[in-house]
C-alpha cells in the first residue's frame, strides 16, 4: 500500500485476499508447525502453543514493526515482500522453512534458502501465490536468541542476529544454526560460522573467531541510517551476545 | 477551585480537550464548503536548473482539471516578504511564490493544478512534462561559499547575510587568558514538524470580491497584509480565519507560496480550492531547520572564570530567505553565551544559500544550537581545568544583582528591542535542578560501567526570549446571557491558549471561568492583532486582555455612576454581579459595552532554568539510554501549572530528537533522501520515558502587568549540550567528545572506535 500511497505502483488489478478461506490456520503438529499466509503476527503473538512450538518465531515477532502494523501484517504479505531487513524471512532462512505456493501449475514448496533472491525480490512466479510456511519441530531443550537493533522500537532493524542449537551431554553444539538479516541485499546464513562451531563448545574465544569467519565475506549493506563498517561491527556485537544469552537462557 | 479571582496559577483542565478528544475539532480537511475543488503542487524534481518549458496540455486535457496555473499565468510574480529581522543585503535571496526561469531547490513549486477531486489533480501533476536543465547543485555551504557557481546571478555571491554579536573586547581577552580551547561543532538539519501537515481553503466571492482563507495560524494579521497585497486587493477584501491546527512549533503559519498560490488559484477558478499537503511535500516544503557548522573558542582563567567565547558560525540557509530565514542566523550569534556571565564576545554567522529546502524557524530557534556549543565548551573547559562541571557553572552564571544584563550587542542592526536579561535567581533554580536529579549521588557514578553500560551525567543553564512581536490586540465585548466575548489577536497552534486566556480574563474580570468565551486569531474578530511565535501568546495577548479588562470595567462603572449617579469609583465587580451604592445590578444589564486595547512593548522577556541528565552508553552499539532528565525553570508566573507541563515535557522529547534521532539528509546532487517516516525519525511516545520537570514562578518579570515570561521552548534548548556532555562524561575513561548531531548509534560507535585506536597508539 505504500508503494501506491507514493505513486510508485500503479496496478491495473489488486485482488484482495481477506475473503479467502482456509489461510489464515496455524497448524502444529509432529512434524512442526505451518502457518497460513494469513496469518498476521498478533496471532502469532498471542498462540501461546507457538512460545513452546517455536519459541524463536514467537521472540522474533514481538520485534516487528508497532502493535498497529502486528494487527495486520501477516506472514504471506511479509515472505512475498522480502525486505532484507525484515524479521520473518531471516528465520524461514534460519529455521530452513519451507514456502508453500501454489498457481496454475499446482503447488510447490521451496525452500527459503531457494527463494529470497535479492531486495523484494523472491522466487515467487507472477501467477503464484503463498499459501503458507512449514517450520520444521523444534526439540524442546534448542537454546536460541535473537538480537536486533533498531534507531526506535518498531523500526527496521539496522542489524539483526537469530541462533539456535542443541547442546550435547559433552556440551557441544549440535545444529547450529546462524541467520542475519538487515545487514545485506537479503537475509543470510552465516555457514562458515555455524561449520566452525558445529560441535564445539561454545567457549567465548572459539566464538568471537567463528563470528568474524562468518561475517568477513559478507558485502554489508551502508545507508543513510547505517554505513558498512557500523553494520559489521553490530552485527558481530548482535551475534556475540545472542550466543551468550542462548548459552545463558534455560532451556523452556 | 473554580471561585472567581483564582484561575491563575491553578491546574485549570484545558477547555479545548473535549472538543478535540470526542473528535469535534475542525480542522482544515473538515471544512465543507459547496463546490470545493482541489489543488496540487507540481514540485521541482531537481534542486538547482533552468526551466526550459512547462507542458502543460495533456493535464488541462485530463477530465475533471479546472486549470493549471504556472509563472506564466499568474504574470508578475510576487516575492515573499521577510517578516523578522530583515536586513538589506538579504533581500536578493527572497523566495518568488512560483519557480520562475529557475528552480532553486527539490520541492520548489512550479506549478498548480486545480480539479474536482484530489486524485485527479494528482494524476494531473503526472501528465505535466516539465524540461528543466540541470546547472550544478549547491547542496552543502562549503560549495555555496566558493561562489564558483551562483543560485541567485544577480547577487553576485552565494553569501546571503552576516550577523554579528559583540561585548568587550574578545581578541583581548583571549590575548591575556590563562586558558582557551577551540572546537568544531555541528547541528543537523532537521524540521519542526507539527503532527498535522499545512493545509488551506481559499474561499473566492467574485460578486464582493472577497477572499476568505481558512487554515492560517501564528501570524494572520501579517498574512493577510501580505496576501492582499500580492492579490492587489484592499486589505479588507481579504480574511484569514483560523481552524484547529495540529501544532505549528515556528514553522506552520508562516507565509509560503502556497499562501499566495492557493487562494489565487481560487479567484483564477472563480471558485473554492483546497489544498491539503502530503507528508512527503511537507519533508521537502516546510521550513527545515538548524543546519550549521561551528569552529568556537572558549577562554578562561585558571580559577575557572569564564572570560570570552568567540567563533565563526557557517548555516545552511537552503535556497532562499524566507519569512522568518534570518532569525535564527540572528540568535544564534546572540544566544552563545546564555545565562552565563561571559564579558567578551565576539561571534559571526554567515548565512549561504544552498540548493536545499529555505530554512526557518524551530522552537528555541538559534538557542538550542548555540546552548549546545556553549555548553560543550564550559564542559571541556571545566573537565582541562579539574573543576567539577556544575561548580563550574555555578560559578560563571549570572548572579542575581547582576541583573539585568544586556545580550551582546548585535552589529549593524537597528535596536529595535531592548535584548536584556531582565531579571531571575540563576544559580538557585540551577541548585534546585542538582536537588532534583540528586547531583551529588549521580555524579559518582560518572565513567563507570556498570552491567555493559558506561554511565555520564551532566547539568546546563539556558534562557529563552519571549514576548517579541511589539504588541498584541484583545477586546471584550458584554454579551445579553451575560457572557463576556473576549478576542485575542494571539493564535492557537496547541499550546491550551484558549484555556490560558480564559483564566486571565476570567481573574481580570471576577467572572466564573464558564462565563468567559474566547475568540481568536482571526482576522474578522479585532482591527488588528500579531500571533503567536517567540514565546509571546500568554505575555502579549494576555497582558491585552488585563488592559481590555481594566476599560470594560471603566465603562460599567460609568455607566452605574451615570444611572445612579454616583462616582463611578465605588463601584465593585464579583462573580458577575456589580454594586455600587447599595444597589446591585447583573453584568448583562450592561449588554452591548465593548472595549479594543493594544498593549505595546518592546523589552523582551527572558525565562530560564537548568536541565540535567543522566545516561548510560553502550559502548558496543553506540546506543544511548536516558535513564533520568531533569528540568528546572523559572518562567516568572505560571498561569496554568498543567498545560505549561504538558509544553516543557513536549520540548525535551523534541529536544531528544532532534539531539538522537531526526536528521534531513540530502545527497551531493541536493536530492532529499529522507521523504517519509521511515527515513525522518520522529520521538515516539515510547522512546523517552524518563523525564521529570519543574516549573518555578519565582522572579515575576518586570516588564509586563502579568509578571509572565514566556514559556515553552526552554524544554528544547538545553538537550543537545546536556546530553552531549552526559555521554561525555560516561565515556571521559575514552575521552570521547561528541561535536556533532544527531548522536546517532552509528555516529557514537565510530567515535568510540577512533578514540580507542588513539589510545592504542598513545
Amino acid at each position: 500500500m505504500p508503494m501506491l500511497a507514493f505513486r510508485l505502483a500503479t496496478p491495473r488489478v489488486l485482488v484482495d485476499l481477506r475473503r479467502v478461506s482456509g489461510l489464515d490456520r496455524i497448524h502444529i503438529g509432529e512434524q512442526g508447525v505451518e502457518l497460513g499466509a494469513k496469518v498476521r503476527w498478533r496471532d502469532i503473538e498471542r498462540d501461546t502453543r507457538l512460545a513452546v512450538a517455536q519459541p524463536l518465531l514467537a521472540e522474533a515477532v514481538r520485534h516487528i514493526a508497532h502493535y498497529q502494523i502486528r494487527n495486520r501484517g501477516t506472514v504471506g504479505g511479509s515472505l512475498a515482500h522480502a525486505d532484507p531487513a525484515a524479521e520473518l524471512p531471516a528465520i524461514a532462512l534460519t529455521c530452513e522453512a519451507h514456502i508453500v505456493a501454489v498457481g496454475p501449475r499446482g503447488e510447490r514448496e521451496i525452500p527459503a534458502a531457494e527463494f529470497f533472491l535479492a531486495p523484494l525480490v523472491t522466487a515467487l512466479e507472477p501467477d503464484e501465490l503463498i499459501v503458507a510456511m512449514r517450520l520444521s519441530a523444534w526439540p524442546k531443550a534448542r537454546r536460541f536468541s535473537f538480537k536486533e537493533l533498531s534507531r526506535r522500537l518498531g523500526d527496521f532493524a539496522l542489524a539483526g542476529a537469530a541462533v539456535f542449537f542443541d547442546l550435547d551431554e559433552r556440551g557441544c553444539m549440535r545444529a547450529l544454526h546462524v541467520g542475519a538479516f538487515g545487514v545485506a541485499d537479503k537475509p543470510v546464513r552465516l555457514l562458515e560460522t555455524e561449520a566452525a562451531l558445529n560441535g564445539m563448545r561454545p567457549e567465548p574465544a572459539a566464538v568471537a573467531e567463528a563470528i568474524k569467519l562468518g561475517t568477513s565475506g559478507l558485502e554489508m549493506r551502508s545507508d543513510i541510517h547505517a554505513d558498512a563498517d557500523y553494520r559489521r561491527a553490530l552485527l558481530e556485537t548482535l551475534l556475540t551476545r545472542a550466543f551468550d544469552e542462548a548459552m545463558q537462557r534455560s532451556p523452556s | 477551585m473554580n471561585r472567581p479571582n483564582a484561575y491563575i496559577g491553578s491546574a485549570v483542565d484545558r477547555i479545548e480537550d473535549e472538543r478535540l478528544l470526542t473528535g469535534k475539532g475542525t480542522y482544515v480537511g473538515d471544512l465543507n464548503l459547496e463546490h470545493l475543488l482541489h489543488a496540487a503542487i507540481l514540485r521541482s524534481p531537481v534542486s538547482h536548473g533552468l526551466i526550459r518549458s512547462i507542458d502543460v496540455s495533456a493535464a488541462r486535457a485530463l477530465a475533471g482539471v479546472r486549470a493549471v496555473i504556472t509563472a506564466n499565468e499568474i504574470g508578475d510574480v510576487p516575492i515573499i516578504p521577510i517578516r523578522q529581522h530583515p536586513v538589506p543585503e538579504g533581500e536578493r535571496f527572497r523566495q518568488p511564490v512560483i519557480a520562475s526561469g529557475k528552480v532553486r531547490y527539490v520541492g520548489e513549486p512550479v506549478a498548480i493544478v486545480v480539479a474536482s477531486d484530489p486524485a485527479i489533480a494528482e494524476d494531473a501533476l503526472e501528465l505535466i512534462v516539465l524540461d528543466i536543465e540541470e546547472l550544478p547543485p549547491l547542496a552543502d555551504y562549503v560549495t555555496a561559499a566558493r561562489n564558483e557557481c551562483l543560485l541567485f546571478e544577480e547577487a553576485a555571491t552565494n553569501r546571503a547575510a552576516t550577523f554579528r554579536a559583540r561585548m568587550g573586547d574578545a581578541d583581548a581577552a583571549f590575548a591575556q587568558a590563562d586558558y582557551t580551547r577551540k572546537e568544531r561543532f555541528s547541528v543537523q538539519r532537521h524540521t519542526a514538524f507539527p503532527m498535522e501537515t499545512r493545509g488551506l481553503l481559499a474561499e473566492w466571492v467574485d460578486a464582493t470580491g472577497h477572499m476568505t482563507l481558512y487554515g492560517v495560524t501564528k501570524v494572520p494579521f501579517f498574512n493577510r497584509r501580505v496576501l492582499a497585497q500580492m492579490l492587489g486587493i484592499e486589505i479588507s477584501a481579504v480574511d484569514l480565519i483560523e481552524v484547529d491546527v495540529g501544532g505549528g512549533f515556528g514553522a506552520r503559519g508562516e507565509f509560503y507560496p502556497e499562501d499566495f498560490l492557493v487562494p489565487f488559484a481560487a479567484r483564477y477558478v472563480n471558485g473554492n480550492v483546497r489544498w491539503i499537503e502530503d507528508r512527503r511535500e511537507h519533508l521537502m516544503a516546510m521550513n527545515h531547520a538548524r543546519e550549521m557548522y561551528a569552529e568556537m573558542e572558549i577562554a578562561c582563567t585558571k580559577e575557572g572564570a569564564v572570560v570570552g567565547i568567540r567563533g565563526r558560525i557557517d548555516i545552511d540557509l537552503g535556497a532562499y530567505a524566507r519569512t522568518n530565514g534570518f532569525t535564527t542566523p540572528r540568535n544564534v550569534v546572540q544566544f552563545v553565551s546564555g545565562p552565563y556571565y561571559i564579558p567578551n564576545l565576539a561571534i559571526d554567522a554567515h548565512s549561504f544559500v544552498t540548493s536545499k529546502t529555505p530554512t526557518g524557524t524551530y522552537r528555541g530557534p538559534g538557542r538550542y544550537e548555540s546552548s549546545f556549543f556553549c555548553e560543550r565548551l564550559l564542559d571541556m573547559a571545566a573537565t582541562d581545568l579539574g573543576i567539577d562541571p556544575a561548580a563550574f557553572r555555578l560559578k560563571n552564571l549570572i548572579r542575581e544583582e547582576q541583573l539585568p544584563r544586556p545580550l551582546a550587542t548585535m552589529m549593524d542592526l537597528d535596536a529595535t528591542w531592548q535584548t536584556e536579561l531582565d531579571n531571575g535567581a540563576y544559580p538557585i533554580v540551577m541548585q534546585r535542578c542538582l536537588d532534583e536529579f540528586g547531583w551529588q549521588e549521580k555524579i559518582k557514578l560518572q565513567g563507570q560501567l556498570i552491567d555493559g553500560r558506561y554511565h555520564g551525567v551532566a547539568v546546563g543553564n539556558f534562557v529563552e526570549g519571549g514576548a517579541g512581536g511589539r504588541s498584541e490586540n484583545a477586546s471584550m465585548t458584554i454579551e445579553d446571557d451575560g457572557m463576556v466575548t473576549v478576542a485575542i489577536g494571539s493564535t492557537a497552534l496547541g499550546q491550551g491558549l484558549k484555556t490560558v486566556m480564559s483564566q486571565i480574563a476570567a481573574d481580570a474580570l471576577s467572572l466564573p471561568i464558564e462565563r468567559i468565551r474566547l475568540l481568536h486569531g482571526s482576522t474578522t474578530l479585532l482591527t488588528d492583532g500579531v500571533g503567536s511565535f517567540h514565546s509571546r501568546a500568554t505575555v502579549m495577548g494576555g497582558s491585552a486582555i488585563l488592559l481590555a479588562a481594566e476599560a470594560l470595567l471603566d465603562l460599567v462603572r460609568n455607566e452605574v455612576g451615570m444611572r445612579l449617579d454616583v462616582p463611578a469609583a465605588n463601584t465593585s465587580f464579583s462573580d458577575g454581579k456589580v454594586e455600587a451604592a447599595g444597589k446591585s445590578f447583573a453584568l448583562q444589564d450592561f449588554a452591548g459595552l465593548s472595549v479594543e486595547k493594544t498593549f505595546i512593548n518592546t523589552k523582551l522577556t527572558y525565562s530560564y532554568g537548568a536541565h540535567a541528565a543522566y545516561v548510560a552508553v553502550d559502548a558496543a552499539t553506540g546506543e544511548v539510554e536516558v535513564l533520568d532528565y531533569v528540568t528546572v525553570e523559572d518562567v516568572g508566573r505560571v498561569i496554568n501549572p498543567a498545560t505549561l507541563h504538558g509544553q516543557v515535557l513536549g520540548a525535551v522529547v523534541q529536544g531528544l530528537g532532534s539531539t538522537f534521532l531526526e536528521h534531513l539528509q540530502y545527497d551531493e546532487n541536493g536530492q532529499l533522501l529522507t521523504g517519509s517516516l521511515a527515513d525522518y525519525l520522529l520521538p515516539t511516545a515510547t522512546d523517552f520515558p524518563n523525564i521529570r520537570s519543574v516549573s518555578l514562578g519565582l522572579r515575576p518579570c518586570p516588564n509586563n502587568p502579568l509578571g509572565a515570561k514566556g514559556a515553552g521552548e526552554g524544554g528544547l534548548i538545553a538537550v543537545g549540550g546536556v546530553i552531549a556532555n552526559a555521554i561525555a562524561s560516561a565515556l571521559r575513561s575514552l575521552r570521547v567528545q561528541p561535536c556533532d548531531l544527531p548522536l546517532s548509534p552509528p555516529r557514537l560507535w565510530r567515535l568510540i572506535a577512533e578514540a580507542r585506536s588513539a589510545e592504542m597508539s598513545r
